[in-house]
């Protein structure tokens, strides 16, 4: 079973997870930049913050065998602190950047005045540098949420085929299904969703456009539910190549269509520095 | 390694002429080098060259894009290295030896060598390094000893090594081989050359 985690915030895991993740089919995921707990007080934390997503962690992630990118914006959270802002005014300089496969987070926290300006402003962002979305839905007040988001979306002029609205479940699944959005599933221990409940979901509403990720960040979270979800599916009588499709394939397409996904080598040895395993780094 | 050698061994990228238009351009306008840069790994792919041997063709294509810049060499690298990700940064310190900045750019060494990251480690122990003073040159030998970079990307290794090098990688030795582990064998070699460390089956057998 290989796995891409088109949603995991690496930054907050350990390299016991890393190791796991391998063990577990694990190939490839992205990181979605969003908040860290502690807010952040200034833009220069947000530039630590973007230039760690695309030049440490993605070294961190090779040491183990998986291929890592990320998504860069202002979340919604933090767009509502006049401190933070002014990241709207760096984000282009990373939007460039190699490893990055999508405008996102972005969407709503609370709905507020400063989170529409930032959502609306970063999907202009994603059109201007040819990039797909990654939107967030709200956890609290979400079906009126993934309503106003779907509005936003729709004025915005992106095509929603570079649209994923994520963290849907039972309710908001039905409000974005006929859109032709992406659909994302955050699959936690408690919360959210669970692999039975998505099983539930994939056979009521297909694999199509379907994606299943992790979520896993510094909260409560399992970063191998996405495994445990692809066995449900064989277990309730889904084929390996509706697993691979739900589980590989389908984030594949959605953020290649940003032109930057490299999956090369992904069955080479990895990796190696001259012949010398670098796992040893900093011994 | 001159620019021509770099420009030949690019000839067969998948987009030559978008290097081409992008060297012009930023032969006459210096600023279009940030999101060139950034590109140029899409344009122009990531494998080894055959030759020179060592190179990338996105390192190559970065290096000859900072060579083209008609002006404010050092000025334009570091901010390229301070914006960069970390094969822009790798591209900006393999490409410092090409460009016209005295020791200006010592200080991308210095944070090259303080990060873990092992590719820019080695990419800060080229040619440019011979300005890098002798404690901090010694620092970083031992660290690509420590975090398993081999010392073969050390540029003058042998020229530069000195007696006080040869103390510290003895030091490491003896700490490593009481934990019961082993060092590199290019390590030990070069303790050898240096005259200064017992061979490591022996030490490990005593």
């Amino acid at each position: 079973m290989r796995i891409f985690d088109p949603h995991i915030h690496m930054t907050s895991r350990t390299t016991d997870d890393y190791e796991r993740m391998a063990a577990a089919g694990v190939r490839a995921v992205v990181e979605p930049a969003f908040w860290l707990g502690q807010p952040r007080t200034s833009v220069d934390s947000f530039v630590d913050y973007f230039d760690s997503l695309i030049g440490w962690e993605p070294f961190r992630a090779g040491q183990f065998g998986v291929r890592h990118h990320a998504t860069v914006a202002l979340n919604p959270k933090e767009a509502n602190d006049p401190r933070c802002r002014p990241v709207l005014d760096v984000l282009p300089r990373y939007l460039d950047k190699d490893g990055v496969v999508a405008v996102g987070e972005i969407g709503y926290d609370s709905m507020t005045p400063a989170e529409d300006a930032a959502f609306a402003g970063q999907l202009a962002l994603a059109v201007a540098h040819d990039l797909p979305a990654l939107v967030h839905t709200p956890h609290r007040d979400k079906a009126r949420g993934v309503e106003r988001t779907l509005a936003v979306v729709a004025e915005s002029g992106i095509e929603p085929g570079r649209v994923l609205v994520d963290h849907l479940n039972e309710v908001t699944v039905k409000l974005v299904r006929d859109t032709g959005c992406w659909l994302g599933f955050s699959i936690y221990p408690e919360t959210k969703m669970s692999p039975p409940r998505m099983v539930e979901l994939l056979k009521t509403y297909g694999t199509e456009r379907m994606l299943v990720n992790s979520a896993a960040d510094w909260g409560r979270s399992d970063p191998l539910l996405t495994r445990a979800t692809g066995e449900a599916m064989l277990l309730a009588g889904f084929t390996e190549d509706d697993v691979d499709r739900v589980l590989w394939r389908n984030p594949v397409e959605f953020y290649g269509q940003s032109g930057r996904l490299d999956l090369s080598d992904l069955d080479a040895p990895e990796p190696t520095f001259a012949g010398n395993s670098i796992l040893r780094g900093g011994e | 390694m001159t620019p021509d050698r770099l420009r030949a061994a690019l000839h067969d990228v998948s987009d030559p002429q978008w290097l081409d238009a992008a060297l012009r351009r930023v032969a006459t306008e210096p600023a279009a080098i940030a999101r060139l840069f950034a590109a140029a790994a899409r344009r122009c792919g990531r494998g080894p060259l055959p030759d020179p041997p060592g190179w990338t063709a996105d390192e190559a294509a970065r290096a000859l894009l900072l060579t083209a810049l008609p002006g404010d060499h050092a000025v334009l690298a570091d901010s390229l290295y301070r914006h960069g990700d970390a094969a822009e940064k790798r591209a900006v310190l393999r490409a410092l030896p090409l460009l016209p900045i005295g020791a200006e750019c010592v200080p991308l060494l210095h944070d090259a060598i303080r990060t873990n990251d092992t590719r820019l480690i080695a990419a800060a122990l080229g040619p440019y390094a011979r300005h890098l003073e002798q404690a901090a040159w010694r620092q970083a030998v031992l660290k690509c000893v420590f975090t398993g970079v081999p010392l073969a990307v050390v540029d003058d290794l042998d020229g530069r090594a000195d007696g006080e090098l040869a103390a510290m990688l003895a030091a490491l030795a003896a700490e490593r081989y009481a934990a019961g582990r082993s060092m590199p064998a290019d390590a030990t070699d070069l303790l050898a050359r240096l005259g200064a460390g017992s061979h490591p089956t022996t030490a490990l057998e005593a």
